[in-house]
């Protein structure tokens, strides 16, 4: 059973392994009656309509309106794309592997609801390749849905084709970002390109091509058959609907659930996820993946979790990844393991971001190790202004944001680790010992 | 203000080297018969036969345990690519792999949640337990693999595993060395929905 604060409309009937199959999708969940229907009798518009009206945000990072993006590509017979964004690599992210894994076939009827509102004739799901189980039940669906008449060459007799490719990526952070995405589906290193031109107009192979991620295009079927209205009523006026939330770090209760967008954070934390363990209290958490800037339990905890609040509070949404900090975790360290992340996963294109990770991540192990100077930290401070709003994509910003965040709100910890490296808590394993389990099965 | 004249590889990523003289000819390169038919049955799936190359070095690499040069000069054959542009591709990419690693591959998550949970140590316990067996096994750490529900965790032979504990490293070295199913309670795969308890 759910928690009686969750409200499953991705993950409805995902706990029976039935769903991933074409027949488990259709009996459990009515499925592909909304792509039926779609495509025998609703006009481009009317599909792009609803998903405009419905105020779905991207739930991949940037948190833009989905019809709107759809909306941007131009009309016209040159050949246009879909991209689904499977790439989930942001540290504290797994919801999508969850939908991927339990509901494929959702993605799969999304996809292609959302390729007729952008008259894609060609899609891709790009897949990061560490998801390789993912990719092999994507297989086996997408395998089933041509075999249905769902994919294909006039699709359900309706002279429209659709061609689906599970492309798997080969371990790059940088593939997430949508422009270094369309590079490694063209077979090239994943670098991200200069925007504009945005991927809308001119993006896979020259062409307009929409990019959403796994759970954007989960949401469509849903908002296409039940509309609009029915989608506003789940979350708040500026983030409408579910939102399926990873919650990791130090809570008891670790895992995705979905929930309405607006719930109280602390409910998300405390209630599904069981909170911190005994004895032990919240000290930070990351509201929206490890890009986000941290927010202390005091600042965070009694906001709604939402993109409007996360914003105002002077962090992110983003992809909707929560990892929580105990009393446990020494901020420095954090940081470090924060800034080698991107320092490893930079692609090296631009020089902000190339020297500015790699001199962070120097700049935080001298201060663990006791050997840096007080004006260390300033200097840091000052390397993740210079990186952000200078760089070619937001990779950059990305650990600019959460690690000046931490510098600027634990400073005295800073300080007190950089005169006492010997002191700081066991930087190893934090928590200690396994979660509990988790609805493990029998 | 005029612009300023842009590199074309800033808008458009590099450009795979075509120039024929540096491609291999097929007759040249012993391509085996399945591996050159899974090639270019990958490349038949794009609008863009090129695309094929992250497939197609999934593909050399299954073959032979990693991207050897050889295996790249089959695949730049069959492809029409400079082998330069293929191991350019192959370097940028953590999971290819262009020097020799062993049979048996272990990415140990050692990113903030894992990291918060012991993932150092079970990386220490993995390395150990291996003990210097590089032919059987690459043990690594990892970026976050997307599985911070189950950590501390690692990806075997690309199935993920967790929570696990430091000792089970060995267990699951030694299942393994056995050829056994590796620690079936562990497998991600075998989990329920969290929060369904
Ligand atoms: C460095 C970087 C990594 C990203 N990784 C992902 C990712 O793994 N998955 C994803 O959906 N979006 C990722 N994004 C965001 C994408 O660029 C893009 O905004 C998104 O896929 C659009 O889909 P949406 O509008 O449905 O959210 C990343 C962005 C950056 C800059
Ligand atoms: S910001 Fe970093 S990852 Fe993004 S293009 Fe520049 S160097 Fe590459
Ligand atoms: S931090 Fe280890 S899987 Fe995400």
């Amino acid at each position: 059973m759910p928690h009686r604060l969750e409200k499953r409309i991705l993950l409805e009937h995902a706990e029976d392994p039935a769903l991933r199959t074409l027949d488990g999708y259709r009996r459990l969940a009515g499925g592909y009656a909304t792509l039926e229907r779609a495509y025998k009798e609703m006009e481009q518009d009317e599909v792009l309509k609803r998903l405009e009206e419905s105020g779905l945000r991207g739930r991949g990072g940037a948190g833009f309106s989905m019809g709107k993006k759809a909306s941007f590509l131009p009309r016209g017979d040159m050949a246009k794309y879909l991209c689904c964004n499977a790439d989930e690599s942001e540290p504290g992210a797994f919801k999508d592997r969850e939908l991927m894994q339990r509901n494929p076939h959702q993605l799969i009827e999304g996809i292609a609801l959302a390729a007729l509102a952008a008259d894609a004739g060609h899609a891709f799901i790009f897949i990061r390749g560490e998801y390789d189980e993912q990719a092999d039940i994507l297989d086996t669906a997408v395998a089933e849905a041509y075999e249905a008449g769902y994919l294909g060459t006039n699709i359900l007799g309706c002279h429209r084709d659709l061609e689906l490719v599970v492309h798997r990526g080969a371990g790059a952070y940088i593939c997430g970002e949508e422009t270094a995405l369309l590079d490694a589906l063209e077979g090239k290193r994943g670098n991200p390109r200069l925007k504009p031109p945005f991927p809308a107009v001119q993006g896979l192979y020259g062409g307009p091509t929409l990019i959403n991620n796994v759970e954007t295009l989960s949401n469509v079927p849903h908002i296409v058959d039940k509309g609009p209205d029915w989608f506003h009523q789940y979350g708040t006026e500026q983030s409408p609907g579910t939102k399926v939330v990873s919650i990791s770090g130090g809570v008891r209760r670790p895992g995705n659930y979905e929930v309405e967008l607006g719930i109280p954070t602390r409910e998300l934390i405390f209630d599904i996820a069981g909170g911190p363990e005994d004895g032990h209290e919240i000290k930070a958490f990351f509201p929206g993946g490890s890009s986000s800037p941290v927010l202390t339990a005091e600042e965070g905890l009694d906001l709604p979790y939402s993109f409007e609040a996360m914003a105002e509070a002077g962090s992110m949404l983003g992809s909707g990844s929560i990892i929580v900090c105990d009393d446990r975790v020494s901020i420095p360290h954090l940081a470090l393991r924060t800034a080698r992340f991107y320092h490893h996963e930079s692609c090296g294109k631009c020089v902000p971001c190339r020297e500015g990770t790699n001199w962070t991540v120097k700049m935080l192990e001298r201060m663990v190790r006791g050997e840096a100077t007080p004006m260390d930290l300033d200097i840091v401070s000052s390397v993740q202004q210079n990186i952000i709003g200078h760089c070619l994509c937001v990779l950059g910003d990305s650990m600019a944001m959460p690690v000046g965040a931490m510098v600027r709100k634990f400073r005295e910890e800073f300080e007190e680790v950089m005169a006492n490296p010997e002191l700081v808590l066991d930087p190893h394993a934090v928590v200690q010992g396994a979660p509990e389990t988790l609805g493990a099965q029998a | 203000m005029s612009e300023l004249p842009v590199d074309p590889a800033v808008r458009e990523g590099r450009v795979p080297g075509r120039s024929s003289e540096e491609i291999p000819e097929l007759h040249e390169v012993g391509c085996p018969e399945e591996l050159r038919e899974r090639i270019e049955g990958l490349m038949g799936r794009y609008p863009d036969r090129r695309s094929a190359s992250i497939p197609a070095l999934w593909a050399v690499q299954e073959r032979y345990g990693w991207c050897t040069p050889e295996g790249i000069r089959q695949a730049a054959a069959v492809m029409r690519v400079t082998p330069a542009y293929l191991e350019s591709v192959a370097s940028f990419y953590d999971l290819l792999h262009t020097s020799p690693v062993g049979t048996h591959r272990i990415e140990v998550c050692t990113n903030i949640s894992c990291w918060m949970r012991g993932a150092d140590r079970l990386l220490e316990a993995f390395q150990e337990a291996a003990g210097g067996d590089d032919a059987n096994f690459y043990v690594t750490g990892f970026e976050c693999l997307g599985a911070c529900d189950i950590a501390p965790m690692a990806s075997i032979d690309q199935r993920y595993y967790g929570p696990l504990e430091a000792a089970e490293a060995g267990v699951a070295i030694d299942q393994l060395r056995a050829g056994q199913e590796v620690l079936p309670d562990k497998a991600l795969a075998k989990r329920g929905l969290a929060g369904d308890a």
